[in-house]
């Protein structure tokens, strides 16, 4: 009775949220799980338990290897937007914490992007990223023409192979003040001493980043990194204002979109779900390295 | 003393959180009562939003004491209101009619049992005499007809610049796929790079139908969409030579582009050719552009692809002697006019009037009494939505890719897989 007193009132408390988590999140999880093992490929209904036939045929009997073809668009798109969005975040927190002057206006400028939504900033990239080169050429090819770099003019996003690379520039130019914010609150988390500490040893300066500072990131580095990685893998809005739904750029959250459209509703919950699978392996670990360190420390 | 007052704060928040959430589930309905018609479409605005309006206050005079209630879902083209379609659909609340494409599109709904068979209202209203035959045998189902067409469109017309074409010293349009591209090669050879302008999937399906026609006839090719035909066929594999072959006058930017981009090709000059719907017609008018042409898709001969808007009787709709009256309106013969004359699109009917409408509109629907009617995939009359994704995806892969085998392979799984059985 006096542990529920205890822990009672903030049971109560937090139940609200406990049971909406429970209805919405995971009730709806188990509920996909449930429709991707039927057989509800149209308006009908469902008929029957299918088992994981709906998963397999999705990696082996899919009309061109479409699900294969969306899941090799992704991996490049998300490769792409991570190692951008590390790159650009670092350096600019990097040329921040060195000191440059008009700190606070730089860092607006850069987290600014991430305000935009990024339907709106998509139609921009869209002009952009048009595809046209040497006397029809528009945006950036226009620019790249105009200042006598047509050797670096580009197909953009429609080129079969490398397009969703140039797909993840837009989402580069958006996310990468948020890492930097991210690296910025990292460096300035790193106590003072620790630096004298390095002059007094004599480290250089590229010692004191390579020996003591880096290694302090990492944690950081690690929370962008996922914090990303997440958002590209469920990446729907920038693409679908960038190029539309089609074969070209599509990826699975598209797929599952186009599946719902054509009330293929067993093909979309088996997409998710393997979407939710892909995103579990990235932020489980995560999740579990955070509970011990949050232990330890 | 303390712990019982947390208690109470607790107990206070919970419910003052409950109530909140229990505030978001009242009734949706309404309150439309038996005397309202809800009619569902993404009709919202131009043209279209002026077509309804002359069939609401056609609607008004016919159906006295029947109110009008819009329920358009704008944007999308349609995507967004047929997912709120859907919803309310499984919730049983269908509107009083809602607007889908006429044909195989309809097909989820008939086989959910979500409209009815208006067929015995079709004899009662004469619509079976007053449609042409063709037309009739493409939205039957079964025995069965479940929508009145609004509208008729035509999706094998190619619309050119007669400045660009002039200038080739083109003076007569093709009649078959060999002088399509003799002509093609002219335009070429005047410095114009692509001189036919295409789109992303969906328009490379449309120009890739019209090619299938010419390669097949009008019945192997209505037939492949009803199990008919085999896609494996030898006829489907020397079409997408030839289609592969057209693609090479084309835009190389051409999965960028919407058709409005690809008609502003046309417009600017910069190419000859469009393969287009005849919505076309009203646009370029819209756009002031003057200098067009158009002819029947070379080696189509008298085959007219159609595609029609229509409306339905769903299951369970409240005012059921409203809506057919709504459809009566929409099925007669000042109904289609005072619908079509705005829109810019034929009436189905062929005892309409031809100088109620606009030049190009005439010679349509001259077309459409004498030839022969064939439906299209790639606007909902030939196959059901999931077939017409899977032969966008398809086509979109082709139209990198390139691989004549691949294509055809991918459109026989298709047809495998959604044909009706």
């Amino acid at each position: 009775m006096r542990r529920l007193r205890h822990w009672g009132p903030g049971l109560l408390l937090l139940s609200p949220s406990l049971i909406l988590l429970a209805v919405f999140v995971y009730g709806l999880i188990a509920w996909t799980t449930k429709v991707s093992v039927s057989d509800e490929h149209n308006a009908l209904g469902s008929k029957g338990f299918a088992g994981l036939e709906n998963y397999t045929n999705l990696f082996t009997n899919d009309i061109n290897d479409r699900f294969v073809h969306s899941l090799k668009n992704l991996l490049i798109f998300t490769l792409v937007f991570l190692a951008g969005t590390m790159f650009f975040g670092l350096l600019w927190a990097f040329l921040l914490e060195r000191g440059v002057r008009a700190e606070g206006f730089f860092r607006t400028v850069y987290l600014f992007p991430m305000a935009v939504s990024f339907i709106a900033s998509g139609v921009v990239w869209r002009w952009l990223m048009n595809p046209n080169k040497g006397d029809n050429a528009g945006g950036l090819n226009a620019v790249l023409g105009g200042l006598r770099l047509d050797f670096l003019q580009s197909t953009w996003w429609t080129d079969p192979d490398w397009g969703m690379a140039s797909m993840a520039l837009p989402a580069i130019w958006q996310l990468s003040g948020y890492v930097m914010a991210l690296f910025l609150a990292g460096f300035r988390g790193i106590p003072q001493e620790l630096r004298e500490a390095a002059a007094m040893d004599g480290a250089s300066t590229y010692r004191l980043y390579r020996n003591v500072i880096f290694p302090q990131l990492t944690p950081v580095a690690l929370s962008a990194l996922i914090i990303v990685g997440h958002m590209s893998m469920k990446m729907f809005d920038l693409i679908m204002s960038v190029s539309g739904p089609q074969w070209l750029t599509e990826v699975p959250a598209i797929y599952v979109w186009q599946a719902l459209l054509t009330s293929d509703y067993a093909k979309a919950a088996a997409i998710s779900v393997v979407l939710l699978l892909l995103v579990a392996v990235v932020i489980v670990p995560y999740l579990i390295y955070t509970n011990r360190a949050e232990k330890t420390s | 003393m303390r712990l019982t007052r947390r208690a109470a704060v607790a107990a206070v928040g919970v419910a003052a959180l409950l109530t909140a959430t229990a505030c978001g589930a009242d009734d949706g309905g309404g309150g439309s009562g038996a005397k309202t018609v809800e009619v569902f479409t993404w009709w919202a605005d131009g043209g279209e939003k002026a077509g309804l309006d002359g069939l609401v206050s056609q609607f008004t005079t016919d159906c006295a004491g029947q109110t009008f209630q819009n329920g358009a879902v704008a944007g999308g083209a349609g995507a967004n209101a047929k997912t709120v379609l859907a919803s309310r659909l499984q919730q049983n609340l269908p509107p009083d009619t809602f607007q889908a494409h006429a044909g195989a599109e309809l097909s989820d709904y008939i086989l959910a049992g979500q409209v009815e068979d208006l067929s015995a209202d079709y004899d009662t209203w004469g619509l079976k005499t007053a449609f042409p035959k063709g037309l009739i045998d493409n939205l039957t189902v079964e025995g069965k007809i479940y929508s009145v067409p609004a509208n008729i469109h035509r999706a094998n017309v190619v619309w050119t610049n007669k400045k660009v074409l002039a200038n080739a010293g083109i003076t007569k349009a093709p009649t078959d796929l060999a002088g399509f591209f003799a002509d093609l090669d002219k335009v070429k050879a005047k410095g114009i790079a692509a001189p036919l302008a295409v789109g992303k999937d969906w328009t490379q399906l449309m120009l890739f139908e019209s090619v299938l026609i010419s390669d097949l006839g009008p019945d192997k090719f209505t037939g492949l969409w009803n199990g008919g035909t085999d896609w494996n066929d030898a006829g489907v594999t020397k079409a997408i030579n030839d289609f592969k072959q057209l693609l090479t006058y084309t835009n190389t930017d051409r999965d960028a582009l919407d058709w409005t981009d690809a008609e502003k090709l046309v417009m600017d000059g910069k190419a000859g050719y469009q393969l287009m719907g005849d919505w076309e017609a009203a646009d370029l008018d819209a756009k002031k552009f003057a200098d067009y042409d158009y002819f029947t898709f070379p080696g189509n001969g008298d085959t007219f692809q159609w595609l029609a808007d229509s409306f339905v009787l769903p299951k369970g709709a409240k005012n059921v002697d409203g809506t057919k009256c709504w459809l009566k309106t929409v099925g007669s013969a000042a109904g289609q006019k005072a619908f079509n004359t705005k829109k810019g699109s034929i009436p189905a009917r062929t005892d309409a009037a031809p100088a109620d409408y606009p030049k190009y509109q005439q010679a349509a629907m001259a077309d459409w009494k004498s030839f022969k009617q064939v439906p299209s995939c790639a606007h909902g009359s030939a196959c059901s939505q999931g077939w017409q994704g899977a032969a966008n995806s398809a086509l979109g892969a082709f139209s990198t890719k390139q691989d004549v085998a691949g294509l055809q392979k991918a459109l026989a799984a298709a047809a495998q897989q959604f044909v009706k059985k």
